[in-house]
C-alpha cells in the first residue's frame, strides 16, 4: 500500500494491516474482527485524533487526521473511525470533552434538523446517520432560538431505526423525542450545519479517494494475473485504456480530496474559497467513485461481482460514501448557486484563488 | 501499490498573486485599447505581432530561462499564472506561445551557444514565432514512421519531403522539426531521426494553408524541396531525436491550456443564467465548476513537480487526458443547459455565437499534442501494463 511519512498514518496503517486485512475481514462472517480492531485504534488514540488533549483526545492536527482518513479509505475500514473523529471534533468546537467509545454525528445530511425545545430538551429526526447503531454517544448539532448549539447525547435515550447503506454498513434513522442532552453548549461564532457538512464531506472525499487507490491497485494486479485468449488481459489495449481511465479517476479524486483537506486544515474562515474546495471535492470524488468503480468491476469480470472477492468492500463503500453529508447533486446545486450569485466575471478569480 | 500517483496540493506562492494582478491589469488595458475582444475566441491571431512585443517587454516570455538569454529566471509556477490568465482572457497568444512553451526550452537544451545567444533573446522580446514540425502525412501518432529526409551534404543537410498539420507555419520565423537522417535499425525503430532548427521564409520551403472545420486557417502543409540546413542548426544528437522529442512533449501536455480552450462558454453561461438560477442550471454549473477546479488543482500540482525538477510523464498524461476530454465535453454540456436560458438574457447572442465556435473546436482537442489513445498507452505503461 502507499507509503507514508506521517506518524499518525504510519501507526494507523500498521493497525489496519494487522487487524483489518480486507481479505480476512471478508472471509469472517461473524464480525469477530471488529472488537480487536476498535480496541487497537482506541489504544493508539486514533478515534479522538481531532480532540485536544485537555478534552480527552490525542490532539492531532486536522491535516494529520485527514491523512489518516485517506489511509482508512485505502483499507475500506468499516468501523466508525471517521464518524468518531468527526463527533469528537464537533464536540471540541464547543469545548465539550469526548467520552470513550464509538460516536457519530447527527445530523449527517444538510436537509435534516435537530431543534432545541424551550425546556432544554432536543427533538428532531435525522436519516442516514452512519454507524448510529454502533455509537454509544452522539455529537449533535442543534438549532435553537438563539442560534446553533452543540450537544453530547447518550445513545440509549434515542430511538434508532436500523438500516444499511449500499456498502452494507449501518446507516440509521435517528429520532430525538424530547431528549435531555448530557451536555449542551453554544457553537462558536459563524459555525453552522453547513460547516459540519463540509468537513464531513471532505472526510468522505478522502475515504473515497483512498478506496479508489486500492481499486486501481487490485485491478492492475488482477489484469496482470488473469489470462484470456492465451494472453494476460493487461496486454489488451481496451483493458489498458480502461485502467488508464481508472488511474485518471483515482488521481482526480485524490487531487480534489487532498487539496480540500489542505484548504480546510489551513482555513482561517469558511469563506467562498474553502467552500469551493470542499464542495468540489465531494462532487468530483463522488463522480470518480461511479466511473472508477464501474471500471474496476469491468476489469474483474464475474469474480469481482462475488461476495467472496474483496472488490465490493471498496467499490460499494465508495458508492455509499457519496450519500453522506450531502450528495454530489446537493453540493452541485449549492456550488452552482454560489457561483451564479457572485456573477460571471467572478468565476475565474474564484477558481484561480486556489 | 502499483503506481504511487500523488498530486500534492501545491499552492501558488505570494509572488504569483502579485504577478496575476499585473497580468490582469495589462490585459484589461489591451482590451480597452481594442487589441482583442475577450468574448470573441474565433479570430485568427496572425495580426497581433505588436501584442507579442508588449508581452515580451513585460518580461513574460521565456520567464524561466537564464537571464543571459533574455529570460527572467522566474519559476514555473509564475509562468503558469501568466499562461492561464492569457488563456482565460482569450488573448492572442498564437504568435509567441509555441516558442515560449516548447521551442525555447528545446533550444536551451540542445542548440549551440551562438544560436542560443542569437535567438533566445528575440523570443523573449516577442519578435519570433515558432512552429513544430513533427507530423507527416503518414506519421502522426506514430512519430517514428517519419520519412522526410535530411541528406548530408557539404556544410549541412538537404531536406526533401512534407510536414503536415503544422500550426502557424504560415506566420512562423522558425520551425523545430524532426527529419530522417538514417533508416531505423532492427533493434530500435526509433533510431535515425534528428532534430533541426529550420529557418522559414527561405527558398526550398513552401507553406500551403489547410482550412479547419472551424472556418479558420491555423495549420498547414509544409513542403521541402532541396532545402538547405547548415550543420550548426542540428539540435542535439544526430539520429537520437526520439529521446528529445518525448521529453519535449511532457511540457506540451501539462499546462492550463490543456483544459481551458473552450472555458469561455462556461463564463458566458453563468452570465446568461443570472444571479438566481433554476435548480437544473445551478446543478449543471456546480458540477462543471467542481470538475474544472479539480483539473486545475491537478495541473498546478504538475507545475509544482516540474518546478521541483521532476519528470512527471504519467501525471502530465493524466492531466491532458482528463483535461482535453473535459474541454471537449464542456461546450456540449453548456449547450444542454443553455436550452433553459431565458430569451431575454442580454448575452444570449454572444453565448450562441461562442457555442457555435466551441462545438466546432471540440473535436480537435483530444487529437492535438498526442491523441487520447496514445496518452492512455503512456499511462498504461506507467501502471506497469506494457
Ligand atoms: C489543430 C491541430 C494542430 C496540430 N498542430 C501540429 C503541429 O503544429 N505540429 C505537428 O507536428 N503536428 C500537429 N498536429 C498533429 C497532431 O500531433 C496529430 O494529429 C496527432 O499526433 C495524431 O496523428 P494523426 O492525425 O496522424 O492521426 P493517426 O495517428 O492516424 O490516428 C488516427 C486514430 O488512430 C488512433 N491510433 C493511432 N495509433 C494508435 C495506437 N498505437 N493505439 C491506439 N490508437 C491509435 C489515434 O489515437 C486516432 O484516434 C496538430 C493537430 C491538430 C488537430
Amino acid at each position: 500500500m502507499a507509503e507514508s511519512d506521517n506518524i499518525v498514518v504510519e501507526t494507523a496503517e500498521k493497525i489496519f494491516a494487522d487487524l483489518a486485512d480486507p481479505q480476512t475481514i471478508n472471509n469472517d462472517k461473524k464480525d469477530a474482527w471488529k472488537t480487536p480492531l476498535w480496541q487497537a485504534l482506541s489504544e493508539a488514540g486514533l478515534p479522538l485524533s481531532w480532540v485536544p488533549e485537555d478534552l480527552g483526545g490525542s490532539g492531532a492536527s486536522l491535516a494529520d487526521g485527514f491523512a489518516l482518513l485517506n489511509a482508512a479509505g485505502r483499507f475500506a475500514i468499516a468501523v466508525p473511525l471517521a464518524e468518531t473523529m468527526l463527533a469528537g471534533w464537533l464536540l471540541a468546537q464547543a469545548k465539550i470533552a469526548s467520552p470513550d467509545g464509538e460516536m457519530t454525528v447527527v445530523p449527517a445530511s444538510p436537509k435534516d434538523r435537530i431543534t432545541l425545545n424551550a425546556d432544554g430538551s432536543l427533538s428532531g429526526r435525522a436519516r442516514g446517520v452512519p454507524f448510529a447503531k454502533a455509537a454509544k454517544h452522539f455529537a449533535v448539532l442543534v438549532h435553537g432560538k438563539d442560534g446553533v448549539s452543540i450537544a453530547l447525547v447518550d445513545a440509549a435515550k434515542v430511538r434508532i431505526e436500523a438500516g444499511l447503506n449500499v456498502g452494507y454498513d449501518h446507516s440509521d434513522a435517528v429520532t430525538l423525542d424530547n431528549v435531555d442532552p448530557v451536555t449542551i453548549k453554544p457553537a462558536p461564532n459563524a459555525f453552522d450545519q453547513i460547516t459540519l457538512m463540509l468537513i464531513g464531506g471532505v472526510a468522505r472525499s478522502l475515504q473515497i479517494a483512498g478506496a479508489l487507490e486500492s481499486m486501481l491497485d487490485i485491478s492492475v494486479r488482477y489484469s496482470n494475473e488473469r489470462v484470456a485468449f492465451e494472453k494476460k488481459i493487461s496486454k489488451f489495449q481496451a483493458v489498458q485504456h480502461n485502467l488508464a481511465r481508472l488511474a485518471g479517476e483515482s488521481a482526480a479524486a485524490l487531487a480534489a480530496a487532498t487539496s480540500a483537506a489542505d484548504a480546510v486544515a489551513n482555513a482561517k474562515a469558511f469563506d467562498d474559497e474553502v467552500y469551493l474546495e470542499a464542495a468540489s471535492a465531494k462532487i468530483r470524488c463522488a463522480e470518480a467513485a461511479e466511473k472508477g468503480g464501474s471500471i474496476a468491476h469491468q476489469v474483474h469480470g464475474a469474480i469481482g461481482f462475488t461476495m467472496e472477492h474483496i472488490l465490493h468492500r471498496y467499490s460499494l463503500r465508495a458508492l455509499a460514501w457519496r450519500d453522506d453529508f450531502g450528495s454530489e447533486s446537493h453540493w452541485a446545486v449549492e456550488l452552482g448557486r454560489l457561483v451564479a450569485s457572485r456573477g460571471a466575471d467572478e468565476l475565474w478569480p474564484l477558481v484561480a484563488s486556489r | 501499490m502499483t503506481a504511487a500517483l500523488r498530486f500534492d496540493p501545491i499552492r501558488l506562492p505570494p509572488e504569483c498573486e502579485q504577478l496575476r494582478k499585473e497580468v490582469r491589469a495589462f490585459l484589461a488595458e489591451e482590451i480597452a485599447a481594442g487589441t482583442f475582444d475577450p468574448h470573441k475566441p474565433n479570430r485568427e491571431d496572425t495580426d497581433a505581432p505588436e501584442f507579442s512585443r508588449r508581452v515580451g517587454a513585460k518580461g513574460w516570455l521565456g520567464m524561466t530561462w537564464p537571464k543571459k538569454y533574455g529570460g527572467q529566471e522566474r519559476s514555473f509556477l509564475e509562468r503558469y499564472v501568466v499562461t492561464e490568465e492569457m488563456r482565460v482572457a482569450n488573448a492572442p497568444t498564437r504568435r509567441f506561445f509555441v516558442a515560449d512553451r516548447q521551442s525555447g526550452p528545446v533550444l536551451l537544451k540542445y542548440a549551440p551557444e551562438h544560436i542560443k545567444m542569437e535567438i533566445l533573446p528575440r523570443i523573449c522580446r516577442g519578435e519570433l514565432c515558432f512552429a513544430i514540425g513533427m507530423s507527416e502525412p503518414n506519421s502522426g501518432s506514430d512519430l517514428f514512421a517519419a520519412k522526410t529526409r535530411a541528406t548530408k551534404t557539404d556544410g549541412g543537410y538537404l531536406i526533401n519531403g512534407t510536414k503536415i498539420w503544422t500550426s502557424s507555419a504560415h506566420i512562423a520565423d522558425y520551425m523545430i522539426a524532426i527529419f530522417r537522417t538514417s533508416p531505423p535499425t532492427k533493434e530500435n525503430r526509433r533510431h535515425g531521426l534528428t532534430q533541426f532548427l529550420v529557418k522559414m521564409k527561405q527558398p526550398g520551403i513552401k507553406v500551403n494553408p489547410i482550412g479547419q472545420i472551424t472556418g479558420q486557417y491555423e495549420f498547414n502543409e509544409v513542403v521541402f524541396t532541396d532545402y538547405f540546413i547548415p550543420d550548426d542548426h542540428v539540435l542535439g544528437e544526430v539520429d537520437g531525436a526520439w529521446k528529445q522529442a518525448t521529453s519535449e512533449l511532457a511540457y506540451e501536455r501539462s499546462g492550463p491550456e490543456r483544459f481551458l480552450e473552450t472555458y469561455y462558454v462556461l463564463t458566458e453561461l453563468v452570465r446568461a443564467v443570472g444571479s438566481d438560477p433554476d435548480t437544473r442550471s445551478a446543478e449543471g454549473i456546480g458540477r462543471l465548476v467542481a470538475q474544472l477546479h479539480t483539473m486545475r488543482r491537478m495541473s498546478v500540482s504538475v507545475a509544482g513537480m516540474l518546478q521541483a525538477g521532476k519528470e512527471p510523464v504519467v501525471e502530465a498524461s493524466i492531466v491532458k487526458d482528463i483535461g482535453t476530454v473535459w474541454e471537449q465535453q464542456l461546450p456540449h454540456r453548456v449547450r444542454d443547459l443553455a436550452a433553459f436560458v431565458e430569451e431575454t438574457a442580454t448575452n444570449r447572442e454572444t453565448l450562441e455565437r461562442q457555442l457555435d465556435f466551441a462545438i466546432k473546436t471540440a473535436p480537435k482537442l483530444t487529437i492535438q499534442g498526442g491523441t487520447t489513445e496514445v496518452l492512455r498507452g503512456i499511462i498504461a505503461r506507467g501502471l506497469g501494463l506494457r
